[in-house]
């Protein structure tokens, strides 16, 4: 009843603000957004740049932002955590059997990357960024994709001018001449093929969620073991080698430095240092790679990667190293770190 | 059989597998011995005592017995249910309605609680007086019926690279299909008026939901003054909160992605905003890596329903239903052709009705099963003279990364006992 009359009273009200209506429109219906209410839901960036706010943000206050809201699902280097989406990487992958799409290698414009943090992220926490975070993170999401330089400064007046490496990589919508042309007419009804077999099953592969399938149980073939893990053929070394195991399991955390870190043959800087040799060398000592002031510090008052020092830097690389460039939070496991040593230590310089 | 009458089973294997004994039964059973049923013979205890009161259930569910179908998620396939996708159990469903209950979910930051009260729908942009419309506003405008299938653009996108989800459900279950109420969007346009939007050819409608996803697409005028509809009723009834209570918008033919739901903005401006959600997603990458865009209409597909991997035959040979969907966002289904061989022959099924633009057609194939092992495939034509193709004839020209408008023709290998598996044939 209440819930009755308390419609019937806002239809009222419609109608007598309708009564002073000035639009043309033909059913008076309505009433004119005012400015305020359009510049509160009017946000989206056209792929020009407009529609952006004043602002800018660099990538080193990218990256503490993007760590603190980003990386939870998107990895600290825009990596991608499990499922989640992965930002960066995959750049000249499109033609590949598996296509790695990001920011750096898919995205044709840079707005969709504002428009859409600004508007849409972080999950769970939509439109809490300012202008200035979304211009950093926007920032830190090309550096992690090696599209600029680590001094780089995004902002409202330089947005414009960047272009996106898969800029022309899209073209419209042309079924109607690929496909459409084709598929058309009048198909065959008898004779139209000379013997079928069956070239692939579902239930082999089993991935249908529990009870949808009787027959998974009979046909499904044993799920393969992960492949095992090859062991990184260790350069021939004085020292005891190390536990094979060990050293496999430390590839596997190896995952995780990557897309910075490069070892082994032909290892070359990236975001950081090639660590060929790492184990128990002097720090801050590969040629051609610009350390952070932190570390050349810490390097001059004598810092050696041994087991400690290296253990206690990957557990908490920020308390370990105040103003460390590394951006990585951290291992959390004494295995892990265990496993790690092991595997950096089979690399010679 | 009395079992079936009982109670429901505890779970979809145990039913599938007690229905295919049930079914050697029924056969024997029908050839020889057939003493009386005590169904019959013997006085039930529903037909002595006393049924449910006519409020036991204030807004209705289905009977328990029918509790497995409903949606189901593939957990594989997305981070998080919040941000995901699930299916509707088509292989269950017959007629061509999709009840709202267990019609497929598809939600970028979940499914929201937006009161009519709260709701506000603004028109702003490239238009004479930026407008501000409450529910109660939309109510006023004249409205239309109208029934319409709405197919997420990746419905059958697992199955590019092969077959890999055993049951129609999961294969082809990014689809419904509603009666929907709602004001066409080119009635809500013109109140805002279009005079200084000037010439229409090369403007757009970028149109925004209310949710934190505020998923956001780009619309060619055309299409929006043409026949989208600002919908608030699906199937009589208000819309369901996972389908964008209380307003939504749809796009007939044009994939689901677009059907913006809880939608709060609709901006006209004179180039395509390329929103995340018609850049990054919902293209179509080809074998060269390079992408279409905006890809928009579904084109002409279809499927089995019965039998299928969820929908085994249970009766053994004889008279069997043959029976599935069809829809084109080109227009109406004129045809639809059955396999039983894989493709070597077809015969036309017969449509339950005429085929309506833009919404599903239910076809039948009344036919005897020798007991013999079948490759039931359909083959979906539409008003336009579009065959549906295979996946060797999609994948010719699109390669095997394309994901999203997957509409080839779907093989069930039927078994002699009657059991189906999700294939792919020569």
């Amino acid at each position: 009843m209440s819930r009755f009359l308390k419609f019937t009273l806002v239809a009222g009200l419609t109608i007598s603000v309708t009564a002073t209506a000035v639009w043309s429109g033909e059913y008076g219906l309505g009433r004119p957004a005012l400015p305020e209410e359009v510049a509160a839901w009017d946000v989206n960036v056209m792929p020009d740049g407009r529609g952006l706010p004043e602002g800018s943000g660099d990538v080193w206050t990218g990256e503490q932002v993007f760590i603190e809201n980003c990386a939870v699902c998107h990895g600290d280097f825009a990596e991608g955590v499990g499922n989640w989406p992965k930002l960066a990487g995959g750049e000249g992958t499109l033609a590949n059997e598996d296509p790695l799409k990001t920011v750096g290698s898919y995205w044709p414009h840079l707005s969709t990357v504002w428009d859409y943090v600004n508007r849409s992220m972080p999950f769970g926490n939509a439109q809490s960024l300012s202008p200035d975070d979304v211009y950093a993170i926007t920032a830190y999401i090309l550096y992690s994709n090696f599209l600029v330089e680590d001094d780089f400064v995004l902002s409202h007046e330089n947005f414009a001018e960047f272009e996106m490496p898969n800029a022309d990589g899209f073209i419209v919508d042309d079924r109607a001449e690929t496909e459409y042309a084709t598929w058309h007419g009048e198909p065959c009804m008898e004779n139209c093929k000379d013997s079928v077999e069956i070239t692939m099953r579902a239930a082999v592969l089993d991935v249908t969620p529990e009870e949808a399938g009787a027959e998974a149980e009979e046909a499904a073939a044993p799920a393969a073991e992960e492949p095992p893990v090859e062991v990184a053929a260790a350069e021939p070394e004085t020292a005891a080698a190390p536990d094979p195991e060990l050293v496999a399991a430390g590839e596997k955390v190896f995952r995780q430095c990557k897309a910075c870190h490069m070892v082994g043959d032909g290892a070359k800087n990236r975001v950081g240092p090639q660590l060929n040799g790492v184990m128990n060398r002097a720090a801050g000592a590969v040629d051609g790679f610009k350390y952070s002031s932190a570390l050349q510090d810490m390097a001059a008052d004598g810092l050696v990667w041994n087991e400690e020092n290296l253990a206690a830097f990957l557990a908490d690389p920020r308390g370990f190293m105040n103003g460390t460039r590394m951006g990585f939070g951290g291992l959390r496991s004494d295995e892990d770190i265990a496993a790690i040593t092991a595997y950096l230590s089979t690399f010679g310089e | 059989m009395s079992e079936f009458f009982k109670g429901k089973s505890t779970s979809r294997r145990a039913f599938l597998r007690g229905s295919v004994a049930a079914a050697a039964g029924a056969v024997t059973a029908g050839a020889a011995k057939a003493g009386p049923d005590p169904l019959i013979t013997e006085v039930q205890p529903w037909a002595t005592g006393l049924g449910d009161g006519v409020d036991a259930t204030p807004y209705g569910l289905p009977i328990e017995y029918e509790s497995d179908v409903v949606r189901r998620n593939v957990e594989w396939l997305t981070a998080d249910t919040i941000s995901s996708i699930n299916f509707t159990p088509i292989h269950a469903l017959d007629g061509t309605i999709t009840p709202q209950g267990c019609a497929f979910e598809r939600h970028h930051s979940g499914a929201i609680d937006l009161k009519k009260e709260d709701y506000r729908l603004m028109i702003n942009g490239l238009v004479d007086t930026p407008l501000v419309f409450t529910y109660a506003d939309l109510e006023r405008f004249p409205r239309e019926n109208h029934v319409y299938f709405c197919e997420c653009a990746a419905n059958t996108g697992m199955e590019w690279a092969g077959a890999q989800l055993n049951g129609a459900q999961f294969t082809h279950g990014m689809i419904h299909n509603m009666e929907y109420t709602g004001v066409p969007l080119r009635t809500l346009l013109e109140e805002a008026g279009l005079d200084v939007a000037g010439d229409l050819q090369d403007k757009w409608v970028y149109v925004e939901g209310a949710d934190a996803s505020s998923n956001g697409r780009s619309i060619p005028m055309g299409k929006a003054l043409g026949d989208c509809l600002v919908a608030f009723k699906a199937n009589g009834e208000a819309l369901r909160k996972e389908h964008g209570y209380p307003v939504r918008l749809v796009v007939p033919g044009w994939e689901g992605n677009m059907w913006v739901k809880w939608i709060r903005r609709i901006e006209v401006t004179n180039s395509p905003v390329e929103s995340r959600e018609e850049t990054s997603k919902y293209t179509d990458t080809l074998a060269d890596g390079t992408s279409r865009k905006w890809t928009w209409v579904m084109d002409a597909k279809s499927v089995v329903t019965s039998p299928s991997p969820q929908a085994p035959i249970t009766h053994g040979k004889g008279p069997l239903v043959i029976t599935g969907l069809a829809w084109s966002g080109h227009g109406a289904i004129t045809r639809v052709d059955v396999s039983k061989d894989g493709g070597k022959t077809w015969e036309t099924a017969r449509l339950a009705k005429e085929g309506e633009a833009k919404a599903l057609t239910r076809f039948y194939l009344d036919t005897e099963w020798n007991g013999e092992e079948m490759l039931l495939q359909s083959r979906a034509m539409d008003e336009a003279g579009y065959i549906q193709p295979t996946k060797a004839q999609l994948r010719e020209v699109r390669g095997l990364n394309s994901i999203y408008h997957n509409n080839c023709i779907q093989t069930w290998w039927v078994r002699p006992n009657g059991e189906a598996e999700n294939v792919e044939v020569s």
